[in-house]
């Protein structure tokens, strides 16, 4: 775990996101958002016989909820949806492969947590 | 007799033990006393005295140590009374802070007094504790609330106040607001809204802190604040009201100290203040607060005032010359007092407050309690940097160089 919470990954998939914008055929639109800071985040996803076909997203928010939301969009384009729908917290933060401090973690899973939502239900968050 | 004393901020660091220690290998700048001051060793050794030499429930034992934890707490009343110039210590009612205070009136008055169909007025740059408790009286008693605008510099727009109090039983105002920092003309308020028949509560807990608050000049009828953001502890805060109107009120918690005679089926109030100070008081608290009463009555509250406007007046100057930075709150520093919210173009607050962390600088990112006012500003949170006794004008220099590192993160 790097403790640079800036590197230069996470800024890049910041200023120039992955998977950003809009399906006008999205099967599932789900909006999630993190009132404390601001932060929100739209997930468009296109489901392909019981694929994730393809996946899209708005936002707006600090660098880490941004950039952790187009990470997770190229961790589960393609994946079967019965593996997403228990997507593993984890597999995100591992990716952004930073020590997120407690008063950041809303900031880090707001984009897991949506895609949960959008999967199943309104459903408790992962601990 | 309290002795008086030049307020020296290279001085006043030196009281204040928190401020030696270091944070991520940097000397701690604390610009976020309008969420919490940091407390003087008085304080803290008062309260711990309290503690290892004296702690015992007060008002009812008859015992030594008892007798004196009775003074001392009803002695730090008697000085808070004195601080904001109260007709008498029974005026001044102990809470656990500024939103029990606000919820004491609401639940106490506000229920026995408001009427349905008649109208609370409010302002949009409320802290959600003095807006929330009339949300919920207002759905409860079936009145309604209306809000006091904001112009673009953060000042309450009053041309139409005459007619905007047609009708309100309460109007509920900040005295300075948190997250713009504005000083509202709160006496002017108070003589329109009396014309009008309302009655007026004050949110002090960003005033009494940073100014000289004399509330029968002042001439509201409720006036809230809490003991944390002074340099005293958490979980004590002050209702002061009219004694006429305290003796009007029905109790709000029932419980222990609050009642005179007790039979099965009913009982008798205590005199005030302890009407309204049901079960055991914050004992510790009370005497920490009395504390820090003394600890800035030494000052004054006028260099306290003048103190923070030097500092206003020097960040509201360097700040506007950071590129792509946007000011809210009142560019006069006699309108503004010691809370400056800015936002960065490109940079979210939350990044910000994250990255000058690193250099040891606390500044608060977020909505500051004040969502509806994020709405009418238009954005979704600020950085925050607020001001005390302590802090000096090369803590805003850091804070300008911690915004530019920042920037380069981000470019």
């Amino acid at each position: 775990m790097s403790d640079d919470l800036y590197r230069e990954q996470i800024l890049e998939h910041y200023k120039n996101p992955h998977h950003f914008g809009e399906l006008p055929d999205a099967d599932i639109t789900q909006e999630g958002d993190n009132p404390l800071c601001g932060d929100v985040i739209t997930f468009y996803l296109k489901l392909d016989d019981g694929r994730l076909g393809d996946v899209r997203f708005r936002g707006r928010g600090c660098a880490i909820s941004q950039a952790s939301a187009s990470m997770l969009t190229d961790l589960i384009v393609g994946k079967p949806l019965q593996e997403l729908k228990t997507f593993p917290t984890k597999d995100l933060l591992d990716e952004l492969g930073i020590q997120i401090s407690p008063a950041r973690m809303k900031c880090a899973t707001l984009s897991v947590n949506t895609l949960r939502v959008a999967l199943n239900g309104d459903v408790p968050e992962e601990d | 007799m309290i002795q008086t004393r030049a307020l020296n901020a290279e001085a006043a660091r030196a009281d204040f033990p928190i401020l030696g220690r270091r944070v991520n290998g940097k000397p701690l700048i604390y610009l976020d006393s309008a969420a919490t001051s940091q407390k003087p060793a008085v304080v803290i050794d008062t309260m711990d005295d309290y503690y290892r030499r004296y702690n015992a429930n007060p008002h009812r034992g008859v015992y030594a140590i008892s007798e004196e934890a009775t003074a001392a707490y009803e002695s730090a009343r008697q000085r808070v009374a004195t601080f904001i110039n109260a007709a008498s210590p029974k005026e001044v009612i102990f809470t656990r802070n500024t939103t029990e205070a606000i919820n004491l009136v609401r639940y106490s008055w506000g229920r026995a007094n408001i009427r349905p169909g008649a109208r609370i007025l409010l302002t949009e740059m409320e802290h959600h504790s003095n807006l929330v408790p009339w949300q919920l009286l207002a759905q409860e008693v079936q009145a309604t609330l209306s809000f006091l605008r904001i112009d673009d510099d953060g000042l309450l727009e009053l041309e139409q106040l005459d007619r905007q109090l047609e009708g309100v039983q309460l109007l509920a105002i900040t005295h300075q607001s948190n997250t713009l920092g504005t000083i509202n003309p709160i006496k002017a308020v108070a003589e329109a809204a009396h014309r009008a028949g309302a009655l007026v509560l004050v949110d002090g807990a960003q005033a009494v802190p940073h100014m000289p608050v004399d509330v029968q000049d002042l001439g509201v009828d409720f006036y809230a604040f809490s003991g944390h953001k002074m340099c005293g502890p958490t979980g004590i805060g002050v209702l002061w009201a009219r004694r006429s109107l305290l003796e009007s009120m029905p109790p709000f918690l029932g419980g222990g100290d609050m009642i005179k005679r007790v039979r099965l089926n009913e009982a008798t109030w205590n005199d005030l203040p302890w009407k309204f100070e049901a079960g055991t008081p914050s004992v510790a608290e009370g005497i920490g607060l009395g504390a820090a009463v003394d600890y800035l009555t030494q000052f004054g509250m006028d260099r306290v005032r003048s103190h923070e406007r030097t500092l206003v007046d020097y960040a509201l100057e360097k700040l506007q010359e950071v590129p792509g930075i946007t000011l809210y709150g009142p560019r006069d520093s006699e309108l503004h007092g010691g809370a400056i919210s800015f936002t960065l173009a490109n940079i979210h607050p939350h990044d910000l407050a994250t990255l000058v962390d690193r250099e040891g600088i606390a500044v608060r990112a977020g909505h500051h309690c004040t969502q509806p006012l994020m709405d009418r500003l238009g954005v979704a949170a600020t950085t925050r940097a607020s001001f005390y006794i302590y802090n000096r004008v090369d803590e805003i220099d850091q804070l300008v160089s911690g915004i530019q590192k920042a920037q380069k993160v981000f470019a």
